[in-house]
């Protein structure tokens, strides 16, 4: 309980947002609950599972173990803005043309992990598609599907190389 | 690029024209949930929502003496501090009991504890407050006075006279027990040229999905109605439930799912904490949410697995199998998990060891105890991996003692592909299985003979390879033998209703429920198939008690085999139905009319005669222009349930590939292969990700998944940093391969996927990890999970 509040201003999706907010409120509860943005989701609220990620000034984050009072004046994204502005469309179609989602909980927070990685440009190994994807956990799929995802969206944007 | 749009097709006899099985189409759901526009039940907001968060007994035993609310209803933003004993005035307790598993017994569970708490983390206290924050603020301010009791913790001591009784009602600590003698088993052992005995271990885990356990119920006391939108397997299963213990009827009930963020058999059960939130809703006269965080998902979800198994096995000379002897021991919670119990893993372990084997002798004991902690129950494959684990583990046991190769002795034992219709020595029916074939292919797949080389050549050089492989069989498509003839109002039949609109588009209606599995893109092919239309004019609802047909849900891989022959079969009325009306427009005989694409034609030519919209139009606009009489019917139900054999079983083989750090004790996965036999296959991709999913959740169990419990009953690991799920860097590349077997029971002839890959992949490691070990003379590990402290153990390094 606070008796507290504090107003903050900041960007989310291109969108100006102005809140009052308790101190003690994450960043993901921020969105879901003041913005009604429940695209990123609440896994473990402890900074483990990732389903939570979002970006702030451009960088990945857990939306779990950031407050929204830290987040005066940023740019904050989520898995709606990039999908509205159309920012990550080929991953999004390529996880639903290789079923790389099953139960979709963790797929906005995955997708966004790996556009980090993709947006670095290059094709990466497969093993090093694994390693930047293992803060985010997924229950359904075995991962794998998820790395041929990402795989031929590197190989895509890299001019259809292989 | 390893995507494909539509892979090759694996035309079956169904195959005509719109024919969608055997082929991967993509499913029909998934934008919305790569956009973040899933609706999951803890995204779901009503007018006048409240929250409830609970008070948890530290303790895993305890006396409640005294409750102290007084400060927590004076907190900020609470509306209500709700008791045990005021539960019982709106909601009756429950007994986890089936009359089939013969003995069982459980006591009476509460929606909250009313006297005693009976596992660290069970709820003594109700806080609802208007957010979730401020009913977290109010638990902190109950207080709760407990008198610890002593707490029975091991379960090979549940049983002695020295151990309290959890339940004095019950007079001892047994939950349930099962024996069974086949054959002539000790004749048997004293005829084998080598025994293997040994006892295997699993660790107690859960299923951890990531969206944790979900439910908004809203009470409505203008229409005397109860809306409970809940992250279950089975709406249908909980309309019944939420009803019978609030006195009300069925039809007062509707239970929506909507989205659900990972199931694995953890959402299929009855929660105490879920039937509080409904009876305070009932309570409140206003919607409540209960979410549970991921401290009470560790502490209260179902786990499973708590299994110890000592295991024999005989083995002539040549490889024969002698007989199978098992003896397992299982500590459940405090309370057999309603409506399902909490024995039927053990059964199931009783029903499956052995299984894949030709051997007729063999003896099994199945004992289990009540414990003060978490409550287990069903989880992925249900006794399988234990079973399987067990059997696969002696089989490599007994072909290193004898010196067989692995693939080899199995050759020898499995039973026969032409020996169908057959059973096993436990009892169970199978109807057409493929084990030889489904080795031949794995051999084939992973080229054993060039990996055996490159493992040798590496040996040389000091680093360890290992190669273990597990035979299993899985039961799916359950018939009422699983769930109905115990008298639980679990429905093992489903239904689908598909309706053709006015514009000349399908809609289905099916009882099975979406958990991610791709059951929608399955019912789609099977009606788009059946009837005749494109699948982009299919749309699918499920997961809704008002709307869809009473249905069991999804669990024991039962969704596309009996659903999917519901769809089609109701596919096929539809399409019967629209040839009357075509042939009554057309002044042609129904007969020689099809349905291809969406256009009525003509059979024998293909030429188009009338498209679906406007043979639509027709009969809902222009009735009065069809002869008199006449009456279309567009809209048509099916139903269908398993009633040749109690389970549809499928098989296959799996084969891990792995290596030791022999230094460190860490094992890196290298590859992993399943081969299996669904029957039809309706979507090649879905299965194939059922089972990599599947594999990864065993391979959880195998080496990393275990709640860790103290001897007071306190878990030690309830959280995501210290209980370890499989990461993606640790996971290999997993090869699927195919047997096709279809079941006569059905026309699909389609049977279930969805734990295959749980079932054999922590039997396969075992063997695989052991068999890297072996040159160096290691004790063969049998303790899951197979942590790099107890691979040390076993190397003597530690």
């Amino acid at each position: 309980m606070s008796a507290h509040t504090m107003d903050i201003s900041l960007t989310v999706n291109g969108e100006a947002v102005n809140e009052r907010v308790e101190p003690r409120m994450t960043l993901v509860d921020f969105l879901r609950e003041n913005l009604s943005l429940t695209g990123s989701h609440v896994g473990c609220e402890h900074g483990v599972c990732g389903a939570c990620t979002v970006r702030v000034d451009g960088v990945v984050v857990r939306g779990c173990l950031m407050l929204a009072a830290q987040c005066e004046g940023a740019k904050v994204e989520t898995i709606e803005g990039v999908s509205d502005n159309g920012e990550i469309a080929d991953l999004q179609i390529a996880f639903e043309q290789r079923n790389a989602l099953q139960c979709g909980f963790c797929t906005p927070a995955m997708l966004l992990t790996a556009q980090e990685l993709l947006k670095a440009g290059g094709v990466p190994s497969r093993d090093e598609i694994r390693e930047h994807i293992s803060g985010n956990y997924c229950r359904c799929t075995g991962y794998h599907a998820i790395i041929d995802a990402m795989e031929s969206v590197a190989q895509a944007r890299a001019g259809g190389k292989k | 690029m390893k995507i494909v749009d539509d892979s090759p097709p694996v035309l079956s006899a169904l195959d005509r024209p719109n024919s969608y099985i055997g082929r991967s189409v993509p499913r029909p759901n998934l934008a919305r949930l790569t956009q973040g526009r899933g609706q999951y039940i803890s995204d779901v907001v009503l007018p006048r929502m409240a929250h409830v968060a609970f008070v948890r007994s530290p303790h895993a035993h305890a006396r409640i003496k005294k409750i102290d609310a007084a400060k927590a209803k004076k907190s900020p933003g609470v509306i209500a501090v709700v008791t045990g004993p005021e539960f019982t005035k709106v909601m009756t307790p429950w007994v986890g009991v089936l009359t089939h598993l013969k003995g069982i017994k459980s006591a009476p569970q509460y929606p909250i504890a009313t006297e005693r708490a009976c596992w660290q983390g069970e709820a003594v206290c109700a806080v609802v407050a208007r957010t979730r924050a401020e009913a977290e603020d109010g638990c902190e301010l109950v207080e709760v006075t407990y008198e610890a009791l002593k707490a029975v913790t091991d379960p090979e001591t549940a049983l002695d006279k020295a151990t309290p009784v959890i339940h004095p009602d019950l007079g001892d600590n047994l939950c349930f027990e099962r024996s069974l003698d086949a054959g002539a088993v000790d004749k048997a052992f004293a005829e084998s040229d080598a025994i293997v005995e040994t006892t295997f271990v699993f660790g107690r885990h859960t299923g951890v999905t990531n969206e944790p356990r979900a439910v908004v119920a809203d009470w409505n006391p203008g229409e005397q109605r109860m809306t409970v939108y809940h992250g279950t397997q089975a709406p249908h299963m909980m309309q019944n439930l939420f009803a019978k213990h609030l006195a009300l009827q069925e039809h007062q009930v509707r239970v929506l799912t909507k989205d659900v963020g990972g199931s694995f058999g953890i959402k299929v059960h009855t929660y105490a904490d879920e039937m509080a939130t409904v009876a305070l809703s009932k309570l409140l006269k206003r919607p409540v949410k209960f979410v549970a965080d991921r401290i009470e998902s560790f502490v209260t979800d179902i786990h499973a697995r708590d299994h110890r198994v000592k295991a024999k096995l005989g083995v002539k000379k040549d490889g024969t199998f002698t007989a199978f002897e098992i003896d397992d021991l299982t500590g459940i919670g405090p309370y057999s998990v309603y409506p399902r119990t909490s024995g039927i893993e053990a059964n199931q372990i009783v029903n499956l060891t052995g299984g894949p084997y030709k051997c007729p002798n063999y003896r099994a004991r199945a004992r289990v105890v009540f414990q003060n902690k978490n409550v287990m129950c069903q989880y992925r494959a249900v006794g399988h991996p234990i079973a399987c684990a067990v059997t696969e583990g002696l089989v490599e046991l007994a072909a290193a003692k004898i010196g067989m190769d692995p693939l080899e002795i199995r050759r020898r034992n499995l039973i026969a592909d032409d020996a169908y219709p057959t059973g096993s020595a436990s009892g169970l029916k199978f109807e057409q299985l493929s084990h030889h074939e489904a080795l031949a292919h794995l051999d084939a797949m992973m080229n054993y003979a060039g990996l055996r080389a490159e493992q040798a050549k590496l040996r040389e050089k000091g680093i360890y390879r290992g190669i273990g492989f597990a035979s299993f069989i899985e039961v799916t498509n359950p018939s009422a033998a699983f769930y109905g003839v115990g008298g639980a109002r679990i429905t093992s039949q489903d239904g689908a209703t598909v309706k053709l609109d006015a514009t000349g588009a399908i809609s289905i209606h099916s009882g099975v429920t979406e958990q991610g599995q791709g059951a929608e893109a399955v019912m789609a092919q099977c009606v788009a198939s059946a009837f005749g239309v494109p699948l982009d004019k299919v749309r699918v609802v499920t997961g809704d008690t008002d709307n869809v047909p009473y249905g069991g849900g999804t669990w024991a891989s039962r969704a596309a085999g009996i659903g999917g022959e519901a769809a089609w079969q109701a596919g096929k009325a539809l399409r019967q139905n629209v040839l009357a009306v075509a042939g009554s427009i057309l002044q042609a005989k129904p007969e020689d009319l099809d349905i291809r694409g969406g256009i009525v034609v003509d059979k024998s030519t293909g030429t188009e005669r009338l498209p679906l919209d406007e043979l639509a139009r027709v009969a809902y606009f222009r009735p009065d222009t069809l002869p008199p009489g006449f009456q279309a019917e567009l809209m048509a139900t099916r139903h269908y349930v398993p009633r040749a054999w109690p389970f549809a079983f499928t098989n296959g083989i799996q084969a891990s590939y792995l290596e030791v750090d022999t230094d460190t004790g860490f094992v890196k996965l290298l590859k992993h292969w399943c081969v299996e036999d669904c029957g039809t296959i309706i979507n090649p991709q879905l299965v194939d990700e059922q089972v990599r999913g599947g594999v990864v959740q065993g391979l959880g169990g195998a080496l990393f998944e275990q709640c860790l419990y103290d001897e007071r009953g306190q878990m030690l690991n309830g959280n995501m940093a210290d209980y370890l799920v499989p990461m993606a860097v640790e996971m290999p590349d997993i090869e699927v391969g195919h047997v096709v077997s279809p079941t006569a029971d059905s026309e699909l002839g389609a049977k279930g996927a969805g734990e295959a890959g749980t079932a054999g992949a922590p039997g396969c490691v075992m063997n695989a990890i052991n068999d890297a070990l072996r040159p160096l003379g290691a004790k063969p590990l049998t303790d899951m999970p197979f942590t790099p402290g107890k691979i040390l153990l076993a190397l003597g390094r530690v």
